[in-house]
């Protein structure tokens, strides 16, 4: 019995509409924490973090690169984890949560290669460089294109939810795989490439920063999966009682204003 | 014991003579692989040095696209004549079933390729030292495409236009194993130790013999439900 009880917060999650409810509550502190969170910290890296003393200003595009590429990254996982939650418990909910984050992980990667070419160009005179981490971004951006081409392919949702969490898996398996050959391709090939490994370590006054982007960019991430996942609850649950209930009181409302 | 070594051998032995009653199409990924062979010294350059540099990364570039090409129809006439679905209600474990159909794939495209490459080798004027390691990194390699490329082709088997997508989904998944096998190739040729990224090929064939049937079975139960 008890262990019955403990698992009711498991089930009441799978519910969309609960979802849907919580999140809505949710939402307003979330876009206030977000947007005062980027602010923050976009202000306080671009504007009055000190200059670096080799790259001057260019390396202030650290405060958008480094944030997108440790959310590129954690998104796939936890696109994959949505992933298999649906097609264990076969809840509704993780196949919504799981087609909503293969986008922003996407974009999210994409703005990662983007920012780094961009910084590439001053830093090393070059926009790419077949660098071991550059390549693996550029594989998980494949990884990710595959999730999402694989979803929209199929005309039923139900084949589509699972067929993306099965790719979405797999990728998972390959992901530490393909990691480490392309590192260990990169030492092979390593002759006349710039060394990225060796990181220099950061002034406070530039880390501190860095750290308040990262967590902005964490909140960020977790409004626009929400943001994504609500609209696709409305969208597939669009037949349901609630939903149209929903419908019904925003029409009304409408000529109101 | 017995009924489940049935549905490896029985699917095996089926495909097998499938694909001899089918010469024509079982042979084309072999002719694609000697048709993009002759592209190279048109597109590169014929001189033979730089040729032999390139020629262990295109080799396997070829191979992995050959293998690419037949893996679309892997499962695609079961699907279509409904046998698929025979296999599918069988009371066989249909893990070792697919284990069989991806077996006799290799057989049909990644052996032959491996046996015709020491010819694309010469053409290409791979050196000598690297004949060796390249049939052995082929073996190896071409079965770990066919597995993984067989996850890809079950997920795309009810799609009308999959094959494109089977690309999008399965390149990027091919990479460690280029990667490796063709410094397999390259360190044989540098007179380094090539059993090393050997011997991780072999790693990498004995997870995915593991783990890709488990994928497939459930991709293709999948596609029987809808």
């Amino acid at each position: 019995m008890a262990s019955a009880r403990n698992w009711n917060w498991f089930h009441r999650m799978g519910s969309p509409r609960w979802f849907y409810e919580t999140t809505g509550r949710w939402l307003p502190w979330l876009w206030v924490l977000t947007i005062s969170l980027v602010l923050t910290g976009l202000v306080w890296g671009l504007a009055f973090a000190p200059q670096d003393a080799k790259q001057g200003n260019s390396f202030r595009i650290i405060y958008l690169h480094v944030p997108a590429s440790f959310l590129a990254l954690a998104g796939y996982y936890l696109m994959a984890i949505a992933g298999a939650i649906g097609l264990i418990w076969k809840m509704k909910l993780s196949y919504m949560v799981m087609k909503s984050a293969a986008p922003i992980g996407a974009a999210l990667t994409f703005i990662a290669l983007f920012t780094g070419a961009v910084w590439g160009k001053p830093t090393w005179g070059t926009y790419w460089v077949w660098d071991a981490r550059i390549t693996s971004m550029l594989i998980l951006l494949f990884l990710y294109l595959g999730v999402l081409a694989l979803q929209y392919a199929f005309h039923s949702q139900e084949a589509g939810n699972k067929a993306s969490a099965i790719l979405a898996l797999v990728g998972t398996v390959n992901i530490p795989i393909i990691y480490k050959s392309v590192d260990w391709w990169y030492t092979l090939h390593q002759s006349a490439t710039i060394k990225l490994t060796s990181a220099p370590s950061m002034h406070p006054d530039m880390f501190q920063p860095l750290l308040v982007v990262i967590v902005a960019m964490y909140s960020f991430y977790g409004l626009a999966l929400i943001l994504y996942t609500r609209v696709e609850i409305l969208q597939r649950e669009r037949k349901a009682g609630w939903v149209r209930e929903l419908a019904r009181q925003a029409e009304t409302q409408e000529p109101a204003k | 014991m017995i009924a489940t070594s049935v549905g490896f051998s029985g699917y095996l032995k089926r495909d097998l003579l499938l694909a001899y009653r089918r010469r024509g199409e079982a042979a084309s990924p072999l002719i694609f692989f000697l048709l993009v062979s002759t592209l190279i010294p048109l597109g590169v350059s014929p001189d033979s040095a730089r040729l032999a540099e390139l020629a262990p990364g295109i080799i396997w570039v070829m191979a992995l696209l050959a293998t690419l090409l037949s893996t679309e129809s892997l499962f695609a006439s079961d699907y279509q004549d409904g046998s698929l679905e025979q296999m599918l209600i069988s009371p066989q474990l249909l893990a070792l079933t697919v284990l069989g159909k991806v077996t006799a794939h290799w057989l049909v495209s990644g052996l032959p390729l491996t046996l015709v490459s020491p010819v694309i080798g010469i053409m290409l004027s791979l050196p000598g030292e690297g004949t060796v390691p390249m049939m052995a990194s082929l073996a190896l390699g071409t079965a770990c495409l066919s597995l993984i490329g067989a996850v890809g082709a079950a997920l795309t088997v009810s799609l009308r236009k999959g094959g494109l997508l089977l690309s999008v989904l399965v390149i990027p998944l091919y990479m460690p194993v280029i990667i490796f096998g063709s410094a397999a190739v390259q360190a044989a040729i540098d007179g380094l130790n090539w059993l090393g990224p050997l011997a991780i090929l072999g790693a990498m064939l004995s997870g995915a013999i593991a783990l890709c049937p488990l994928a497939i079975a459930g991709a293709l139960r999948l596609v029987s439900n809808n």
